[in-house]
């Protein structure tokens, strides 16, 4: 499972970045998205990936990540993608913003030859 | 002073959060008309702020209790939140107030009618700078810088138009890559760690093994990028002048502190995590920052010298005095830190006046008035004096004009050009010239390489500046020109005259203001006093917990 989650993360924020460094809007957003999915996995896979461990200590068990999962990096992840998905729709609306005022969907507001 | 007085004022760190919260919550309750009403409220807030920080610092500068930790949520270190007041943070909570109070102020003269919500993102942008300054965990600072880049973007904004609209989009774009590293780093340092609270992963940083070492250097290095992205270090910095010149002129005064967060947050962390008894990681990327520092300030003062506008010499500026904080912050010496710290008080001020300057001086560069400035109640009405002699050749009558008086608008561009212009560039007798001699002074000492190039390149900003400054002043005030003397508005004026005020107090109050300074840096380079103080922090138990619970909500 480090392996499938590993790459996930490294693919998602590879083409991130690629579409990051993009000129026009729409990938530009895409690539804050993917960026973001990225960065949340990553904050997950902190704690300690497990199936169907429970987030909490119980009577009788030894507190270590053996025998449950870390619950701070999942409320760590759930904060960031609240404050992620807020900047990214805010990001959307200067996106339309620009391509109302500029017409096309250039970083810069227009294609330099 | 009585037990109920005592029992409040211990919830003081609190409120400079709290307050800009509420306020904005009201405002945006008023709805988006009675813009004269929230602006009274924005005043009186701000204000209040200020009040409060200012207490807060005398709270700190005494001897004995220094560094002030308090629990929001009542939950005890390590796991709840805690909110640490020290002199340096308490130093950033005032400066915060001033550049805010001075910004709101020059905003009620026209620009807060330019769109809506003003006052509300202005009240939200105060609440992430103030908890920023004041969070003593990591990752309630990752909140408050998003908290203040949101309330940023929209105040970037403010106004509307091709440039700001464009501007902003790099700039949220630059902010989001720049969170998410953020937000990485925390996470590996959680991940080494095992905890979020600053002081104490301090602690546990000794403990961490060496085969976990290379994970947490890369956690501190991504962290690091963050902050200096936000610090505006070359060559990370290339957003800044757009979007500063972009900015309304309020927004980008208020601007000015934001590229102090992130330094502070580099001069805060670094002195906890990598002071030079860390053993195997002591002074952790001191080079980086030292020589970065060094870059960052001759970018800034070749573009001081390259540009012809005065805002973007002021976005420059901007970057010069940042990049001398992360230089001094490298060098790790007390003496050192206290000198760039007392210069960035200085040069925070200076920097907002010249930011709210600008535009009354351009003003008086263009013929046609904005209209709403003409609408003159309560404004500064100025007799048009020279409109008398605006027909007289003045190289041909030269003797018409001997005697006439200076229209006392113009008189007041002038002097309050002529004197950020001292502070800026580093001259005497004003405070810019006290900061740099006490980081001169203090780097003379170090003797190494990287000293003195900072030192040679501090003294060549200077000049520099002056350069470009002794040109921007000959056009506006010595070129002849047929126009009317500007009008300013009293709202325009007393800002700029306040600022100005401050940087006077600096020179007056300089011994304090030094001593205190002194022992900020003293305080950040035994970062044992303030894990102490933090871990000294004890809940409040029942009986007085009522108290304290309503504020436990607002912290993630």
């Amino acid at each position: 499972m480090e392996l499938v989650v590993s790459l996930a993360i490294g693919v998602m924020a590879g083409a991130g970045t690629w579409l990051l460094l993009r000129p026009r809007t729409y990938e530009v957003l895409i690539g804050l998205s993917l960026l973001s999915y990225a960065t949340n996995l990553f904050i997950f896979s902190v704690g300690s990936l497990a199936i169907g461990m429970e987030p909490i200590v119980q009577a009788g068990r030894p507190t270590n990540l053996e025998h449950y999962s870390d619950p701070l990096p999942q409320s760590l992840a759930l904060t960031a993608i609240v404050i992620g998905f807020a900047t990214t729709a805010l990001f959307l609306v200067v996106l339309l913003a620009l391509r109302g005022l500029s017409g096309g969907d250039h970083v810069d507001g227009e294609d330099r030859p | 002073m009585t037990d109920g007085a005592l029992a409040l004022s211990q919830h003081l760190p609190v409120v400079p959060v709290l307050l800009p919260l509420l306020t904005a919550a009201a405002m945006l309750a008023l709805g988006e008309q009675r813009r004269g009403l929230k602006a009274v409220v924005n005043l009186a807030s701000t204000a209040a702020g200020l009040a409060v920080a200012i207490v807060l610092l005398s709270s700190v500068s005494g001897g004995g209790t220094d560094v002030t930790a308090y629990l929001p949520g009542n939950w005890p270190v390590p796991f709840g939140i805690v909110l640490v007041v020290d002199r340096l943070s308490a130093m950033m909570a005032v400066l915060t107030g001033s550049v805010g109070l001075a910004s709101v102020l020059y905003s009620l003269a026209r620009w807060h009618h330019a769109g809506v919500h003003f006052h509300v993102l202005f009240q939200l942008q105060l609440m992430g700078l103030y908890g920023a300054f004041l969070t003593g965990d990591l990752f309630n600072l990752f909140v408050f810088f998003e908290v203040m880049l949101a309330a940023s973007y929209g105040l970037l904004m403010h106004g509307g138009g091709m440039a700001r609209v464009r501007a902003g989009l790099h700039y949220i774009a630059i902010n989001l890559v720049a969170s998410m590293l953020l937000l990485i780093g925390i996470a590996v340092l959680y991940g080494v760690t095992g905890t979020l609270n600053m002081a104490d992963v301090a602690q546990k940083l000794s403990l961490v093994p060496d085969s976990d070492r290379g994970l947490l250097l890369a956690g501190a290095a991504l962290l690091g990028v963050a902050f200096l992205a936000k610090a505006a270090q070359w060559p990370l910095n290339f957003w800044l002048p757009p979007a500063y010149t972009a900015a309304s002129p309020p927004a980008a005064a208020l601007f000015v502190i934001l590229t102090k967060v992130g330094g502070y947050a580099i001069l805060r962390l670094w002195t906890l995590y990598f002071p030079a008894d860390a053993g195997a990681s002591a002074l952790f990327g001191a080079d980086v920052l030292m020589w970065g520092g060094i870059a960052t300030l001759g970018f800034g003062a070749l573009g001081m010298l390259a540009t012809q506008d005065l805002d973007r010499f002021a976005a420059y500026s901007v970057i010069g005095s940042s990049g001398t904080l992360v230089a001094a912050i490298g060098f790790d010496r007390p003496a050192v830190t206290a000198g760039a710290l007392f210069y960035l008080a200085s040069s925070t001020l200076a920097a907002c006046a010249l930011f709210l300057l600008v535009e009354l001086l351009r003003r008086s560069r263009q013929r046609a008035v904005v209209p709403l400035a003409i609408r003159d109640d309560g404004g500064l009405t100025f007799a048009p004096e020279s409109e008398r002699h605006a027909s007289v050749k003045r190289d041909a009558v030269e003797a018409a004009l001997v005697g006439r008086a200076i229209p006392s608008a113009l008189a007041f561009l002038g002097v309050a050009f002529a004197l950020v212009a001292l502070v800026v560039t580093g001259l005497p007798p004003l405070s810019g010239f006290v900061g740099k001699v006490a980081l001169l002074s203090a780097l003379l000492e170090v003797r190494s390489a990287a000293a003195w190039t900072l030192s040679a390149l501090l003294l060549v900003s200077g000049l520099f500046a002056t350069i470009a400054l002794m040109r921007v002043g000959m056009r506006h005030f010595w070129s002849p020109s047929e126009r009317p003397p500007p009008r300013l508005r009293i709202a325009e004026t007393v800002p700029i005259g306040l600022l100005l005020g401050a940087c006077v107090m600096l020179v007056v109050a300089g011994e304090p203001a030094l001593r205190y300074l002194r022992g900020a840096a003293e305080a950040l380079h035994e970062p044992t006093r303030y894990i102490d103080a933090v871990n000294g922090a004890r809940v409040v138990e029942r009986a007085a917990a009522a108290a304290a619970a309503p504020s436990s909500g607002w912290a993630r």
